[in-house]
């Protein structure tokens, strides 16, 4: 146990001098940038730790549980549009909700029909055809409102709410579309989940950037309203460092609500299922429910988590959300830190970050050097895009940080402290 | 007889032929090549059992090996009037399968040594599917390729006046998931690696004692999903082009494919590809233009629109996830009865 601790003081001391080397190296603004981003990566991290440290749930569609909480914050919080609420719109939309809403209710009440006797082929069958003509009625009234908004008011604009309840409103969300993806796969085995999270992710990018009407599409919305003084009113380095205040009271409070938990007889019960699931299955416990529990708990923490990152670069581009930076990085930054480990997750998450933001001049500088040694010695004409090729350098590395942590390091750099009750 | 040709003036036939060039064609080819990467990834499920991300990434890279081989030897296909690409493939297909050896020997193999939880493989396999597009954007930048499609022959099959168009590469797709597939059904069922490879898939320990070589059953996985994937991607860049960001867009259709068909099936994971390829193109169909024909029948309230398709074209990747997820709801052995993995 002294070790242990020697070696978390250690770790840290080398991460804080890291840190202050890359603030008397960049600026101070630049520095306080790279650790608010870092914190808002923290949040997420210990959402994902949850997940996959906590419960074994492999969760790859991390960027899309990220893009749809910052839509949501989004919506709550951005100002009111009040070109679209002077049109039709509002109302058509509304009905076409209705519709959608009593759609599902039928869709619901006929997937239940063979409790009155019917057999079961007809219900399917009649399922299919309610959930069709629900879907095709909908589409019908939607069209129309969406052109009517797209002429008109341009998107719908956001309600003009608090940044706060915009944040709880995007871990809400973002459990939600967790407790659906859940609910579907995890009676089957963890790759199952893999396949359905990364597909979801991909059809919430391909929604959020094709759904011009809702979300301004490849126009990007800007400036998302923050809950701190923003830059012009306050300068850079106040008011990242009141940004940073607010996000590192986000990952003490879930950290400490985390620790309790992990110690509470509940954590001792998500230990028991992840380890040995059969014989926790024997002493009666529901595995599905309580994974379920913990897939949401993970999610609504990865969707405050993203929504804060999102309101802090603040633009709202759908297109910036790519598979590397939003998930697998976040994956990275887990499983180097020791998953399972919330104070291992945390500095997994700095370091790798740190490491991460310094790797674009690195590469670039890099490349550039054996440009310039190629040419000079073997006279070797550097493509001209050599600039975004380096940077595709950092996949690789990712990718190669992945296979090796896994071969030679599993447990991470704090591995996680098995739990002695004496 | 007056009857008769008025009938048959009153066929739509454009409209007919319209439908063929723009589902059954479009489907068939996508489909195939759909099938060609299930196999190879209903494969490796079932003997290795794990989920291989990294196959659309191995698809790309045989591609890219039919490239340089085609940078090599340009004339290579002029003599058989075929590209040179087609001709070519086969030396592509040999890389590939080693390739996917050595990657299998580098990263999967240390971790099955190991005897970690398959989901850590699975994770491995993320990693690797990253370096290999890390790797191929290194070295081929971010635009798009074209293969020189060689004598670029079209057949064309005339149909009252209207043609079946089909190019020369989507016919050689065609033709070759056809004689893959019955290649493979022949291997599965009659050499004694093919027998050994459905043992070990069935029940790897009974095939262990009975002193099947189980590395050399992982040898030949590799080397036939490796193979396939290589034509897979090849014969796809040659009808359209070559893009290194493929991998996400072709893994989720894949998957579906191969779940759909049942995993560790390989003729399920074929039937799938095809079901998946053909559903995405009946999907994405504009049906306003078989409608049409019917105009003059129809009373004046009802009014056809320009454009009915089930999902936008931009939405075509929710296509497969919902295919998967109803799969996974409500049979998720697959129609070919595939393995229950719980």
């Amino acid at each position: 146990m002294k070790t242990m601790a020697n070696r978390e003081i250690l770790l840290f001391s080398g991460l804080a001098i890291i840190i202050a080397l890359v603030f008397a190296w960049m600026g101070s603004a630049y520095g306080m940038r790279m650790l608010v981003e870092a914190s808002c990566y923290a949040i997420i991290g210990l959402g994902l730790t949850i997940q996959w440290g906590y419960a074994g749930l492999f969760n790859v569609g991390v960027m899309g549980f990220i893009a749809s909480a910052a839509f949501a914050s989004l919506l709550v919080t951005f100002p009111v549009n009040q070109a679209f609420w002077d049109t039709e719109a509002p109302g058509m939309l509304a009905h076409a909700a209705l519709v959608f809403a009593i759609g599902v209710a039928v869709i619901y009440g006929v997937s239940q029909s063979h409790r009155l006797g019917l057999p079961r082929k007809l219900r399917t069958l009649l399922t299919l055809i309610a959930a069709a003509i629900t879907y095709l009625w909908v589409q019908g009234l939607m069209d129309p409102a969406t052109t009517l908004i797209e002429r008109n008011g341009g998107w719908v604009g956001g309600l003009g709410l608090p940044v706060w309840m915009g944040w709880i409103a995007g871990g809400i969300v973002a459990g939600v579309l967790g407790w659906a993806m859940g609910r579907i796969t995890l009676g089957l085995r963890a790759d199952y989940m893999a396949i359905a999270t990364l597909g979801i992710s991909e059809i919430i990018k391909a929604f959020l950037k094709n759904a011009d009407w809702l979300t301004r599409g490849t126009l990007t919305v800007s400036p998302l309203p923050w809950p701190v003084p923003t830059p012009q009113e306050i300068g850079f380095i106040a008011s990242r460092s009141a940004y940073l205040s607010i996000t590192a009271i986000l990952i003490v409070v879930v950290y400490i609500l985390l620790q309790r938990a992990w110690a509470s007889p509940w954590g001792r019960m998500m230990r028991a299922i992840r380890d040995n699931e059969f014989a926790s299955a024997a002493m009666g416990k529901d595995i599905n429910r309580r994974r379920l529990e913990m897939f949401m708990i993970g999610n609504f923490i990865i969707g405050v988590g993203g929504a804060a990152l999102v309101t802090f670069t603040s633009i709202f581009d759908p297109a910036s959300f790519v598979p590397l930076n939003h998930t697998f990085l976040i994956w990275v930054m887990i499983i180097v830190g020791g998953a399972g480990n919330n104070l291992g997750t945390i500095f997994g998450v700095l370091l790798v970050y740190v490491i991460w933001t310094m790797s674009e001049p690195a590469a670039l500088f890099l490349f550039q050097q054996a440009a310039v040694w190629g040419d000079r010695l073997f006279d070797w004409q550097a493509p001209a895009d050599l600039a975004t090729r380096a940077l595709q350098m950092r996949v690789f590395v990712i990718g190669l940080t992945i296979t090796l942590v896994l071969r030679f390091a599993p447990d991470g750099l704090l591995p996680e402290k098995p739990v002695k009750y004496e | 007889m007056e009857q008769g040709v008025g009938l048959l003036a009153a066929l739509p036939v454009n409209e007919v032929v319209f439908f063929i060039n723009k589902v059954v064609i479009a489907g068939l080819i996508i489909g195939s090549v759909y099938a060609l990467g299930a196999v190879g990834v209903t494969l490796i499920y079932g003997i290795l059992r794990f989920a291989h991300f990294a196959h659309g990434d191995m698809m790309t890279a045989g591609a890219f090996f039919a490239l340089i081989f085609v940078a090599l030897f340009p004339t290579a296909g002029d003599a058989l009037g075929l590209p040179s690409a087609f001709v070519l493939m086969p030396l592509a297909m040999v890389v590939t399968a080693l390739f996917a050896i050595g990657i299998d020997k580098g990263f999967y193999a240390p971790l099955r040594a190991a005897k970690v939880r398959p989901v850590v493989i699975v994770m491995a396999s993320i990693g690797v599917m990253l370096m290999m597009q890390g790797l191929i954007r290194l070295f081929a930048g971010t635009g798009t390729y074209q293969f020189d499609a060689g004598s670029k022959a079209i057949y064309r099959l005339p149909v009252m006046g209207r043609d079946i168009i089909l190019t020369q590469p989507q016919a050689l797709l065609i033709v070759f998931t056809a004689l893959a597939a019955i290649a493979l059904h022949l291997f599965l069922t009659r050499t004694r690696m093919g027998k050994a490879m459905r043992a070990v898939s069935d029940n790897p320990d009974l095939a262990r004692v009975s002193g099947i070589s189980i590395d050399s059953v992982v040898r030949s996985t590799w080397v036939i999903a490796g193979a396939l994937a290589a034509a897979g991607g090849t014969l796809l860049a040659l009808d359209v082009t070559l893009k290194p960001d493929l991998s996400f867009n072709i893994i989720l259709p894949i998957f579906a494919a191969a779940i759909v068909g049942g995993v560790g099936q390989p003729y399920g994971a074929m039937a799938g590809g095809m079901l998946v390829g053909f559903t995405e193109t009946l999907a994405v169909f504009n049906w306003s233009v078989l409608l049409r024909p019917l105009r003059p029948y129809l009373p004046d309230i009802i009014e056809i629109p320009n454009r009915i398709a089930f999902v936008p074209t931009e939405y075509k990747i929710v296509v497969p996830f919902f295919i998967l997820i109803a799969v996974l709801i409500w049979k998720p052995t697959g129609i070919f009865k595939g393995r229950v993995l719980k």
